[in-house]
């Protein structure tokens, strides 16, 4: 379980990153390395040449601007979880993140780690296209933003190119008329989840006028249940939301079977932790009434 | 240790371990840590992709010529400078340590790579191109090439089965699972040409018996196989046994390349192509009278060891032979064994060898039998228990149970967990629609293997033919340096439960001392230490064996010490008391003289020693285990020299949404006889229950229809972590074993034996059901929901 040889490179700024990516064929970013380094040690993946980012030093910060928290490419998963301005202000993030691996990877792994390999069976990727965030990424061509929902195109596939790095994450903070929760189920702690749901709502008047409901670990990227976020709009969510929005939302996936659960197993388990994420974010948008 | 002042008796004192400073300050030495000889070089196994295939040609050219490549040896350049592995029941499938001409498994090694690191060795393993014609392979159980197949019937269990009031049948399958070390395999093998020998170092842990598996498979006799293990282990759980494979294969590699090699095992290959517990189906029969007496068993069991009957395969289906009936007095058993080959990885020792297998069937049964019967599970089992002044209790199949009171222990458990209360709060549970359920388990956990069982294997007919096999036994020795130092040489293996402060504990009561002053070598040398053909860590065997042969060697040391004095201190032998590292005269402690001062004198001094008393202070010895005959001409067979005892019982809680199952409370008592050290106790209990708990919710080793394993990272092979393990409420009975030297019995597997079907019973009872399949994971147990 070693890997095949590949070069080394560990450039002190962003511009001389997107340079040695630019001139080498099959570059990787190497930032905390918790999926890179088992694929490369399993060898899964070749690349012939891995940027090592860790030394750049503007990469770290957390800070809210212009209505989202901006996140470095190399703030860490347990870093961005335990910041006060994240729970305080992205709590959808925050909860999302105790899922991510174990306490010691969350140490070393990083939040735009996460969002760059674009595993359909992230947690991050979809808390970040619940919350409509975006990132922004670097080539040596200059730099572009991209929506969340335009990121993840296939499992460990998005839309940036190979000479181009992802530099920053953005969370939308969204008010206080907001509702959020995060739902899984693994078979072991720590696992990739069988199923994932992350539900963010607005509350006004009583009733929600604004839905998201996405879906982890059943599609081959974060998947936005229309129908189910539909379902809750327009009213106080009561035992007939739940049950019609977990309708739709079993009916919406499809996913395939695997060695520990079957394709019907899951498709199942999204209906049940959709009524668990709804009831849990309308209890948290409204202070528990009709909860 | 726990406070300044001396306990009566070190042995029974929960004294902390002594191996544990060490191994927190990161000094343990591992055999990945060891460079024994200069100049070592690096091997790479190339596997098999295909369970079932013809290897058609082997081109190992590019690898070659790749810098830093030293040899590519094949499976038929292994094969020339090899024998077979022998087995204990010959088949007609050869099974050389490295593939020939057909491959059989997934991962089964078709050639080797020599390399100056592991890296290289891995580069130039992707380099070697073999082609391969695949051919169907087999994997049900039910069509596996059948190796060995046994009828056994003891009593008269058609006739007590034909006159049963009810007659319980069920279809048990038990998964294919492992034990999952920390530390894999590792092995470093150094063949000497200029007389045709190895000297192989191996995390191997016993039994063994496998050493001359080795050395057959190796052409070597006499002293040709020099085996050196390491005294810190990262665990084994009996899957080191299989070790003794990888000893055969870099031995031979060792030969062809000239140069000392070393192999370390990758997760991936551990997990795919090591070794595994065996997967068994059992279907059986159970008769019970009117008013639940258990009559008659009936089983008929097919045991999948996968590619080849690896030794001591079928073991696992014999350890258990004496023990057919359990915990239960019933009269008539018959048996059907199938041994079946199929393409998968072949199997070995894995904690509770054969005990999870035999009471998942055994124990469902019984629960199942209750609600047939409308007989509380509680009575049923009380109606049944070996009684307790039926001990020593000699089973239909030959065991013979050494002590026991299993009423008592049973009474114990539902005084722990408060069984009236919980059957109560699942009455109220059920009435709000919660899905909560209770299960119990009774179960014999044997220890100290009789090495003669797995000849059941065989006729009686065929076993006459051959030399009898019988009974365990171990070595150790004791030595005293000129200043008194105490140093113990184990035989025994440890692979971390602490035989070196047990041994400390026996030691410092014999000779006066504080287990502080005992030094411990656990290293074994096949060369140099008091091994025999049973040695090693299996079957629980130390406490009841291991344990002997080293208080065994302290007893003949203190013999020796106490006459010396007693010439210094002019009085009798038996007046001599060896006290805080002095030898005085029983009842005037003032007349004394220090263990230094005899020990100089043995050492210094030898023309000075009483008549008879030979020089030096160093004592080998050997310990065997009593009442182990080798098996009869009518099958039966006292499998184990000690028979613990343990009963479990579990409330869960299935959610009806997700169908995950929560372990709400879990109790069980032990008697293991006179316990040794209680922290190790516990620590050895809580260890079996998790690997039990594994097996029951989350382990299994996956194939797909093409006999690929789907579970070779530990992101796919669910082995069980702390956080899924529930707690535990353990307590203790001890009856004395009158067959083990300090009346102890093993008890590190009773609880992976318990558990799975503990667990199972508990689902039962929750969600209605009677068949299930283990482990039962959410996903599995909603589907049996769905079913229900």
């Amino acid at each position: 379980m070693k890997p095949a040889p590949f070069e080394y490179e560990r450039p002190g700024t962003v511009d001389q990153a997107v340079k040695i990516l630019a001139q080498s064929t099959g570059g990787k970013v190497l930032a905390g390395g918790q999926s890179l380094i088992p694929l490369l040690n399993l060898r899964l993946s070749f690349p012939e040449v891995l940027v090592d980012i860790n030394r750049i030093p503007n990469l770290y910060h957390i800070a809210e601007d212009e209505g989202v928290v901006r996140v470095g490419a190399l703030v860490r998963q347990s870093t961005f979880g335990d910041s006060s301005l994240v729970q305080s202000k992205v709590p959808l993030a925050a909860q999302c993140v105790s899922h991510v691996g174990h306490y010691v990877t969350r140490n070393q792994g990083t939040v735009a780690g996460s969002l760059a390999h674009s595993d359909s069976r992230g947690e991050l990727p979809v808390a970040l296209v619940a919350l409509g965030g975006r990132v922004r990424v670097v080539s040596e061509e200059g730099q572009r933003e991209i929506e969340a929902a335009d990121l993840f195109v296939t499992d460990f596939t998005t839309s940036m190119s190979e000479t181009e790095i992802l530099v920053e994450s953005s969370w939308p903070v969204l008010g206080p008329e907001w509702g959020f929760a995060f739902s899984e189920f693994a078979l072991r702690h720590g696992d990739y989840a069988l199923g994932m749901i992350a539900v963010a709502i607005h509350v006004h008047d009583g009733v929600v006028d604004q839905a998201t409901i996405v879906a982890g670990s059943v599609a081959d990227r974060p998947l936005i249940l229309e129908e189910a976020s539909r379902q809750v709009l327009g009213r106080p969510l009561d035992e007939h939301v739940f049950s019609s929005s977990r309708e739709a939302a079993v009916a919406a996936v499809n996913p395939a079977d695997d060695i520990h659960a079957t394709g019907e197993y899951k498709r199942h388990l999204i209906g049940v932790l959709v009524d668990r994420a709804l009831r849990s974010a309308w209890k948290d948008s409204t202070g528990g009434i009709n909860g | 240790m726990i406070g300044s002042a001396s306990p009566p008796t070190w042995v029974g004192s929960p004294v902390g371990r002594v191996e544990d400073d060490a191994l927190l300050r990161g000094k343990g030495r591992f055999l990945d840590d060891y460079e024994p000889v200069p100049g070592i070089w690096h091997a790479a196994v190339v596997r098999s992709p295909f369970a079932h295939a013809r290897i058609e040609m082997i081109d190992t050219s590019a690898a070659l010529d790749l810098p830093g490549v030293a040899c590519v040896a094949t499976g038929e350049e292994i094969a020339s400078v090899t024998r077979p592995l022998p087995a204990v029941v010959e088949t007609e499938v050869e099974h050389f340590a490295a593939a020939k001409s057909l491959v059989r498994y997934v991962g089964e090694p078709v050639a080797v790579v020599v390399a100056r690191d592991r890296y290289l060795a891995e580069d130039a393993a992707a380099l070697v191109m073999v082609d391969y014609e695949p051919l169907e392979p087999v994997l049900d159980l039910e069509e596996g090439l059948v190796v060995s197949d046994r009828q056994f019937s003891y009593g008269d269990p058609d006739g007590a089965m034909e006159a049963a009031h009810v007659v319980v049948k069920g279809r048990y399958s038990f998964p294919r699972w492992t034990g999952s070390p920390m530390e894999t395999f590792v092995t470093i093998a150094d063949w000497d040409h200029s007389n045709g020998s190895l000297t192989a170092w191996a995390n191997f842990q016993g039994p063994f018996t496998l050493h001359a598996v080795a050395a057959a498979a190796l052409g070597l006799s006499g002293s040709g196989l020099r085996l050196i293990t390491p005294g810190d282990s990262g665990g084994s759980f009996g899957v080191k046994a299989a070790v003794a494979n990888a000893v055969v294969l870099m031995g031979a590699v060792s030969r062809l390349a000239g140069l000392p090699v070393k192999w370390v095992e990758d997760r991936v290959e551990h997990l795919s192509a090591s070794s595994s517990s065996t997967g068994r189906i059992t279907d059986l029969e159970a008769g019970f009278s009117v008013d639940g007496e258990l009559v008659a068993l009936r089983y008929d069991v097919i045991e999948d060891v996968g590619a080849y009957l690896r030794a001591p395969e079928p073991a696992t289906l014999y350890r258990m032979h004496g023990s057919l009936g359990g915990a239960y007095r019933v009269p008539n058993i018959a048996a059907r064994n199938r041994v079946v080959l199929t393409n998968r990885v072949p199997t070995s020792l894995n904690r509770g060898f054969g005990g999870p297998q035999l009471y998942f069937a055994l124990e469902s049964a019984m629960a199942n039998a209750a609600g047939r019967l409308g007989i509380d599970r509680v009575q049923l089992a009380r109606r049944n228990l070996i009684a307790s002044d039926s001990f020593p209790y000699t089973t239909p199949t030959g065991a013979v149970y050494d002590s026991g009171d299993y009423e008592r222990c049973l009474d114990d458990v539902l005084e722990t967990i408060g069984y009236n209360d919980r059957v109560a709060a699942q009455t109220t549970a059920r009435a709000e629609g919660r899905l909560v359920g209770i299960g119990m388990a009774c179960v014999v956990e044997p220890s100290v293997s009789n090495m003669g069982y797995i000849s059941l294997a065989e006729t009686p007919e065929q076993r006459a033919a051959g030399l009898p096999k019988s009974g365990n036994s171990e070595g150790a020795t004791i030595s005293m340096s000129p200043s008194a130092g105490v140093v113990v040489e184990l035989s025994t293996t440890p692979q971390g439960q602490g035989h070196k402060t047990v041994a400390a504990q026996i030691v410092a009561d014999q000779l006066g001392l504080s287990p502080a002053d005992i030094d411990v070598v656990a290293d074994l040398d096949t060369h140099t230490s008091a091994w025999t053909i049973s040695s090693g860590n299996y079957s629980s065997r130390f406490s009841g064996i291991g344990t002997a042969a080293i208080h065994k060697a302290g007893r003949i040391l203190a013999e020796r010490i106490r006459r010396i004095a007693a010439d210094d201190l002019e009085c009798a032998t038996e007046d001599v008391v060896l006290k805080d590292g002095r030898a005085s005269v029983i009842g005037s402690p003032d007349a004394s003289v220090s263990l230094r001062r005899i020990a100089g004198r043995a050492h210094w001094n030898p023309e000075s020693l009483p008549d008879g008393l030979e020089a030096g202070l160093r004592v080998t010895t050997y310990a065997s285990a009593p009442n182990l005959e080798p098996a009869d001409a009518h099958d039966r067979i006292a499998s184990s020299a000690a028979h613990g005892f343990v009963v479990d019982v579990a409330v869960v809680e299935v959610d009806r949404d997700t169908g995950s199952v929560e372990i709400l409370a879990y109790a069980s008592t032990h008697d293991a006889g006179t316990l040794l050290n209680p922290r190790l106790v516990e620590g050895q209990i809580h260890g079996g229950f998790a690997h039990g708990v594994g097996v029951a919710l989350m382990e299994r080793l996956v194939y797909d229809d093409d006999g690929n394993p789907k579970t070779t990272t530990f992101m796919d092979y669910l082995c069980i972590t702390a956080p899924e393990v529930p707690d535990l409420k353990s307590s203790h009975i001890e009856t004395p074993s009158p067959f083990t030297t300090l009346g102890a019995k093993g008890l590190g597997e009773g609880n992976t034996m318990s558990a799975p079907v503990v667990i199972a019973n508990a689902v039962r009872d929750a969600v209605g059901v009677d068949e299930l399949e283990l482990p039962l994971t959410a996903p599995r147990v909603w589907a049996l929901m769905e079913q229900a």
